[in-house]
């Protein structure tokens, strides 16, 4: 059986593409702004002296981190409106991204923090300086550029793995993959492109973190 | 103390020509010729980044040379070549740090390459192992682990890995540097009695007075390469070169 | 409509997780041989070895899996191989697993000291010897925690397979919900048994690690 294949069909398509796309990158943009801000909050609370706290935190990372992404996006988005709470396909990918990341980045920057010299602490509380203003000034920019890399790869895995949002409607890259298939019957053309396109998010993702990172963390601070 | 041998007659064991090596744009081996005949004991001395470390662990291709050829024993190395099993059969090497496998004991180290490269069974690789460990004064060691023995000790073992395989030639690179100062006599020791024994050794050395007692030979390397080379008592006492002459007052300072 | 009791629901479930299991030990198991077989490739002194499987694995690595699901269940038809959501599942999960645990133990063959592949080449064995005897015996050693938890990526990766209609606890999940109109508390259940899975596999290459730090 020879299959011949054929790209060129795709090109009709190219708006919807371009839409898909764009919706992945934002999906991204938003849900790593957020998720990583949760994953600050998340991580100081988990390493706070206040034991509720860090028990609750501490629930919340391994419930979200030992079930799939896929599951916790179906919960919310099918199940939260039997508590009255209904959110568009968009939301519902963005919440359910932002509780992903942010499980999984409390746990990257709590290992981060922990790695902090005794020292550093007793120094900036020899100053004078509060718990809060210790972890802000002190703890925070050395534990961040310590796991900078390991931050980036789980941003690029929520970025894969928003994929699946396709499944609740939301019209990113790889919805807009299904939609096209389903007109084309090139099934395994579009995916290739859809594949292509999403390795190229990847490499680019990657290559803007390892940008910023070297913008904000050049100054003094050793990559461990 | 066997005389420096002259005569072209006697083909040398290790027989070094034109060998250049560069890492990145640094030149550090800018055409070194040298020969070793069967049972000397060559030191070779310099400072740190003149080569000498480089140049050694070229003889058994842990440093692929960009020019020249090595040749041990027969066996001959450019290059081209890429398969070091014949030459690193007659080649043995012992390492500032040790290198023992942690995950093996002392004689499993022994006996691990006498198994998968000689091929050996097993009654003779253990034969061989104890006799090796025997001869470093380990044989009471054979089930420890690295992780319990001294630094001297492991280095010691080190010494009997390479031995036990046969070679015909010794490269010892810089082997007592990373030992506690009063662990260093042991091994130094252990190469001595090599050395009354016959064994070809070449050694990069910081033991000058180790060098000057038991060595036939020494080789003062600058600059990438062999500023001067002779008898150990001609190069201290009337060092030819300036360079040699601040590198041993820089180090008999110390 | 039917009536559905909490123990329907939750027994149909189980019954599905089997496949979840199933499919998670298959994938595991093919990929953690066929990661060994591209940790080989890309610490092997060929470089065009070392290059087709850094290749493998960045392209693996940076797409999504659903992504690698449709284009298996797409391609195998078209080299004549007929495929259902059972064999693709399977053979995308297999190169995912791979791919991801490949780099993990590339990691940790790094971790070996120089010295030991030195040592060993100075003793006149070859790569394969080195690998055998001197490399991957302290390698798998400092791997077994981190392999571990990836098994817990490889449990949830399943999930995935729904979507090309895999019948594993997920899509059992949806299949039942719209029978019962009770997403909330379907969805709730099919997490809480992905985190009976998951849960043991995290705590185990937690304490593991521990271990693994006491004893160095």
């Amino acid at each position: 059986m020879a299959y011949s294949f054929d790209f060129s069909s795709l090109l009709d398509y190219t708006p919807v593409l371009v839409d898909g796309v764009a919706t992945t990158v934002a999906l991204t943009a938003v849900s790593t702004v957020l998720g990583v801000a949760l994953g600050i909050g998340g991580a100081a609370a988990r390493t706070s002296s206040v034991k509720p706290l860090a028990v609750v935190v501490g629930a919340y990372v391994e419930l979200i981190r030992n079930t799939p992404f896929l599951v916790q996006l179906f919960f919310i988005f099918f199940g939260l409106p039997s508590l009255g709470i209904r959110l568009a396909e968009w939301q519902a990918a963005v919440l359910a991204m932002v509780i992903n990341l942010g499980a999984y980045s409390t746990e990257i920057i709590r290992a981060g923090i922990e790695a902090t010299p005794k020292g550093q602490i007793e120094a900036g509380a020899s100053l004078g300086m509060t718990g809060p203003q210790i972890f802000r000034y002190v703890v925070l920019g050395p534990a961040m550029a310590k796991i900078w890399p390991a931050l980036t790869s789980q941003i690029v895995i929520v970025m894969l793995g928003s994929s699946v949002c396709s499944q609740i409607a939301a019209e990113e890259l790889s919805f807009a993959a299904n939609f096209i298939q389903s007109r084309n019957f090139r099934p395994f053309e579009v995916y290739f492109l859809a594949t292509a396109l999403y390795l190229a998010l990847a490499v680019g993702l990657r290559w803007i973190f390892s940008l910023m990172g070297q913008r904000m963390f050049a100054k003094g601070v050793s990559r461990a | 103390m066997s005389p420096v041998n002259t005569s072209a007659t006697v083909r040398p064991l290790v027989k070094l020509s034109a060998i250049r090596k560069s890492f990145g744009p640094v030149e550090v081996l800018k055409g070194v010729d040298m020969a070793v005949e069967e049972g000397q004991v060559v030191a070779m001395i310099g400072r740190s980044g003149s080569g000498k470390s480089t140049l050694l662990r070229s003889i058994n291709g842990l440093e692929r040379i960009d020019g020249g050829v090595i040749e041990v024993d027969g066996e001959c190395v450019d290059p081209g070549q890429i398969d070091l099993r014949a030459l690193r059969q007659k080649v043995g090497m012992v390492f500032q740090q040790f290198n023992l496998f942690p995950h093996l004991t002392a004689g499993e180290n022994v006996m691990l390459a006498l198994k998968v490269v000689k091929k050996q069974d097993k009654a003779a690789t253990r034969a061989a192992a104890e006799s090796a460990l025997a001869k470093v004064g380990l044989g009471h060691k054979f089930d420890a682990y690295p992780s319990q023995l001294s630094g001297g000790q492991q280095q010691r073992v080190a010494i009997a890995r390479s031995l036990a395989m046969a070679p015909k030639v010794l490269l010892c690179d810089e082997i007592t540097s990373a030992l506690d100062p009063e662990l260093v006599a042991e091994v130094l020791g252990v190469v001595r009695k090599l050395a009354e024994e016959g064994m070809t050794l070449i050694l990069v050395t910081h033991e000058m007075r180790f060098a000057r007692e038991v060595c036939d030979r020494l080789v003062f390397m600058h600059g990438g390469r062999i500023a001067e080379q002779g008898p150990p008592a001609k190069l201290f006492d009337r060092p030819s070169t300036p360079e040699l002459a601040q590198f041993i007052g820089m180090v008999e300072a110390r | 409509m039917l009536n559905f009791t909490l123990w329907d629901i939750l027994s149909n479930l189980l019954l599905a997780a089997r496949w979840t299991v199933l499919l998670s030990l298959i994938a595991f198991v093919s990929g953690g041989v066929a990661g060994l077989l591209l940790l080989v490739a890309r610490v092997s002194p060929v470089p065009p070895l070392r290059i087709a499987a850094k290749l493998f694995i960045e392209v693996f690595q940076g797409t999504p899996l659903l992504m690698q699901l449709f284009i298996v269940f797409f391609a195998l038809p078209l080299i004549g191989i007929e495929t259902s959501a059972w064999t693709s599942a399977a053979v995308a999960l297999t190169l995912f697993t791979a791919a991801y645990l490949a780099e993990i133990w590339r990691g940790c063959v790094e971790a070996v000291p120089k010295g030991q592949w030195e040592a060993s080449a100075s003793l006149a064995m070859t790569f394969p010897e080195q690998m055998r005897h001197v490399i991957l015996p302290q390698a798998l050693r400092i791997a077994v925690p981190p392999t571990v938890g990836f098994s817990v990526q490889v449990v949830k990766g399943t999930a995935v397979t729904s979507i090309i209609g895999f019948v594993e606890v997920t899509k059992a999940g949806t299949m039942i919900t719209n029978a019962t109109f009770q997403p909330f508390l379907v969805y709730g259940l099919v997490g809480l048994i992905y985190f009976a899975l998951c849960y043991p596999l995290s705590l185990s290459a937690k304490a593991l690690e521990r271990k693994l730090n006491v004893a160095r």
